[in-house]
């Protein structure tokens, strides 16, 4: 099955944080791997958006959207570096 | 003359009787899946159950082919609204597999290779409702649709029948598994339309 880049996750990321994710730089819990959200591979034919390292497949970060909320879960990233200029 | 009334045969129902609220008929059987499909050979395949005390009860390939194995054909329903009928498996029951398990635990998690998990009440998986199954359609099941061996829970959506299932760890108290933990339903009744939480 194959997955898509991480930039299918910048309006969704957007519309529930207001931050351009494109920027984003995400460092892998499991690995350590810093990975610009278009790197991430993103399992979406799914009930959700389940986006992976790059490096070694661990979940990074899942988005959940329902008909009234977002559901995000981080807890496969250690930090997002968010450019502020 | 023998009289027989539509309702005596349940599955002879129309389509779209067979069809829960919200969904469509495919006619293609979708694979969804939350990443890469984990490679399985059925001489590594191990399916285990453990008890709420961490008794395990283990089987291999060999063992799982050796016990009886039933053949159900049922209709499934994704929660992403495609419902397909009439898929027809092959697999051993639940009911078979827990025979010898001691257990007082209401719940159960089931764990797949490549580490997706989803919860439910014990009581779901046992009494005919519940297979591992290892084929579909008369073939081997394929990787894609969870091979060697998936659960198959039909009477709930289709994300509760796990791919590439490995074990099954029976609990005393529900905790949620991979899609019940962000917004998804913990039971996900289709004909109660029950795809997210506080449906």
């Amino acid at each position: 099955m194959t997955y898509v880049d991480g930039n299918v996750l910048a309006g969704p990321l957007a519309e529930v944080f207001g931050v351009d994710f494109t920027a984003v730089t995400g460092t892998c819990a499991s690995c350590g791997f810093a990975a610009a959200l278009a790197t991430l591979r993103v399992y979406s034919t799914a009930p959700g958006f389940v986006a992976r390292c790059p490096s070694c497949e661990e979940v990074v970060l899942r988005l959940v959207r329902t008909p009234t909320e977002a559901w995000v879960d981080l807890r496969g990233a250690r930090s997002l570096r968010v450019p502020l200029t | 003359m023998a009289i027989v009334t539509p309702g005596f045969f349940g599955k002879r129902r129309g389509a779209a009787d067979r069809l829960p609220p919200g969904q469509y008929l495919a006619d293609d059987f979708p694979v969804l899946t939350a990443g890469p499909t984990p490679v399985v050979h059925t001489e590594d395949w191990e399916f285990t159950l453990t008890n709420e005390v961490g008794e395990r009860h283990t089987w291999n390939w060999r063992e799982l082919q050796a016990l009886p194995a039933e053949t159900p054909t049922v209709d499934i329903h994704c929660v992403t609204k495609w419902s397909k009928l009439d898929t027809a498996w092959r697999g051993v029951s639940l009911d078979e597999l827990f025979a010898d398990v001691d257990t007082a635990a209401d719940y159960a998690m089931v764990h797949s290779y490549g580490g997706y998990t989803t919860n439910l009440p014990l009581e779901d998986l046992l009494d005919g409702q519940a297979w591992i199954a290892y084929e579909y359609d008369g073939e081997e099941l394929l990787a894609q649709h969870g091979g060697p061996a998936r659960l198959l829970v039909p009477h709930l959506y289709f994300w509760k029948s796990a791919k590439w299932v490995r074990d099954i760890e029976l609990m005393v108290t529900d905790e949620p598994g991979f899609w019940e933990s962000l917004g998804y339903h913990d039971y996900g009744d289709p004909w109660l339309e029950q795809r997210y939480q506080g449906d």
